[in-house]
């Protein structure tokens, strides 16, 4: 096909091309601009940001937003707590979400469709935000760190994901042989099957780690001693709410100047919140197809 | 989901979810009667829609165009760069709407006055909400989506599109007859199941980007929920649950009608 394509290459397909480069180009800029911008407001200095000034690249440069940014101690606790969060629930979910899948794939388990129907109504019948909020209460977990760890920690659209993948890469006779060998059931989970599913692996703790570094709402009604609060929390407050209490700002004097790095510490907030998950997710990329389209194969 | 009892009755802490008494249907009855039902049901509804219809197309023209691209670094530049918002948070992505559209120091308005345009207070605009919304949730979500069109359109038997090319067919004529039949199954089973979520609405998004001015379009069943149950001074929870499972309800009959429709049609479905 690419040969033929080469030799003819018509008018009509040039002119396609060059639309096709062209429009995807634009697609490319309506997509980046917001983050460029960000980046480059973040470190301009506060007078360029709010008369306008930047618009591509950073306007009389420096870094006072940053220092904003890590001077403050809420918003430094709560990177901490985020970064606890993420990794201790992200953790918590991987084991759980094997755990549940790993049976669910195994065509000798008695009784799985039941459990496979039960989790699935879950799935689409959900509890609702008030008797979740109950359990959670009853549970006595509000106000501690389990209330960001356990509601969470199952995700039943990724066990279908890892239970199809564990289901169509893990040939029966493989169990057969391991069995043989007088190899037990959690023995072949640990050194066979989970070596052979490092991809999917991959892709569900990077979905669960997205999930717990960008939650908030959970922290907002389960939480209410501010030491533990998540980083999100507090970008909502300075992002959304708009606040920004006068002491974050250190000793800048006048009003105008304050209100000015008021705005530049929103941008740097903005990108040392975000750069973590995007630095990390490109590695993971290439096994996105995979997850996404064992997703959407029936479960 | 035993909790749910509590919307049939009349819940008091100190009773406990047991022992306080029933009310059976009343909750459900006063909400259908109150005035604010009918505002909650078209906002959830049209949000919901609009979602659907504007996030259906992009991703499928996004990957047709991709497919034809042949300069891999291009590629990979235009995947990686329209996957990154999906990696942003919800907070962010709204505080940037914030930063951006705000009339005094956000760009968008900064832009507007070079035309002479005067600035708008976006976030206060009602009539402005749901185009906002969608608009966001689009650019947030392009990219993502469109990875399984791509996979799709990578599964297409390469004989076909050569059988096409010694016929004379030009890339437009290819694409209209080879690459869109060719993923159009899997685009309707997306649509599909998507209606079936469609009560779902971005909940946690839409409140972040609620305030008193755009209420009157952006108040939905969620939200509501969320302030008549945890937020509010005189805390209804029975109520609140009940039009929870009112919604829950709705969701779970949409989802089965639409999967039977998809299982007519001949598709593959979700059971």
């Amino acid at each position: 096909m690419q040969q033929h394509s080469t030799i003819r290459e018509s008018g009509s397909d040039k002119a396609f091309t060059i639309v096709n480069y062209v429009i995807l180009s634009i697609v490319l800029l309506i997509i980046l601009y917001p983050l460029i911008y960000v980046v480059s407001a973040s470190f301009s200095s506060s007078y360029a940001v709010l008369s306008g000034k930047v618009w591509l690249w950073p306007v009389e440069p420096s870094l006072d937003g940053y220092k904003a940014v890590f001077k403050n101690k809420n918003i430094l606790t709560g990177f901490q707590n985020t970064v606890f969060y993420t990794i201790a629930g992200t953790l918590i979910n991987v084991i759980m979400t094997i755990l549940a899948a790993y049976p669910l794939s195994r065509r000798d388990f008695n009784g799985r469709n039941v459990f496979m129907l039960i989790f699935v109504f879950t799935m689409m019948f959900s509890g609702g935000l008030i008797p979740t909020y109950f359990v959670v209460k009853e549970l006595h977990m509000i106000d501690t760190v389990w209330a960001m760890l356990i509601p969470t920690a199952l995700s039943v659209w990724n066990v279908i994901i890892m239970r199809t993948y564990f289901q169509t890469t893990i040939p029966h006779e493989l169990l057969e042989a391991s069995q043989m060998d007088g190899c037990n059931d959690f023995r072949f989970l640990r050194s066979i099957v989970l070596p052979l599913s490092g991809p999917i692996l991959a892709v569900i703790a990077l979905f669960y780690a997205v999930g717990h570094w960008n939650q908030y709402f959970n922290a907002m009604i389960y939480l209410k001693d501010p030491e533990l609060y998540p980083l999100q929390l507090i970008l909502r407050d300075i992002l959304v709410q708009n606040e920004v209490k006068i002491d974050m700002l250190g000793d800048v004097k006048t009003a105008a100047a304050r209100q000015g790095l008021r705005e530049l510490l929103k941008y740097s907030l903005i990108v040392v919140s975000s750069v973590p998950l995007l630095i990390v997710y490109p590695f993971v990329q290439k096994f996105f197809v995979k997850g996404v389209m064992i997703g959407s194969i029936k479960g | 989901m035993l909790g749910n009892i509590i919307a049939f009755k009349q819940y008091s802490i100190t009773k406990g979810m047991f022992g306080s008494p029933w009310a059976g249907f009343t909750h459900f009855e006063r909400f259908f009667n109150s005035h604010e039902f009918w505002r909650l049901l078209t906002n959830t509804l049209s949000i919901s829609f609009y979602t659907l219809l504007a996030s259906f197309p992009f991703p499928i023209l996004l990957a047709l165009g991709l497919n034809y691209v042949k300069n891999e670094r291009f590629k990979k530049t235009v995947q990686m760069v329209t996957y990154a918002p999906y990696f942003i948070s919800l907070v962010v992505v709204v505080g940037l709407l914030f930063q951006f559209l705000d009339p005094r120091t956000g760009i968008v308005n900064h832009i507007l006055g070079w035309f002479g345009v005067d600035p708008i207070n976006f976030m206060g605009e009602a009539s402005m909400y749901q185009t906002i919304y969608v608009g966001s949730y689009v650019w947030q979500n392009v990219g993502f989506a469109c990875i399984i069109y791509l996979a799709a359109l990578a599964g297409i038997d390469p004989s076909l599109h050569e059988a096409a090319v010694m016929d004379g067919a030009n890339k437009v004529q290819r694409m209209r007859h080879i690459d869109f039949p060719g993923i159009m199954p899997i685009a309707v089973i997306l649509l599909i199941l998507n209606t079936g979520q469609m009560m779902e609405t971005g909940f946690e998004k839409i409140l972040l980007m609620q305030n008193s001015l755009n209420l009157r379009t952006s108040e939905v069943i969620d939200t509501y929920v969320y302030k008549v149950g945890l937020v509010s001074q005189a805390m209804n929870f029975s109520y609140a649950t009940a039009i929870g499972l009112f919604k829950a309800a709705i969701g779970f009959v949409l989802l089965i009608v639409v999967n039977q429709t998809a299982k007519k049609v001949g598709q593959e479905s979700l059971w």
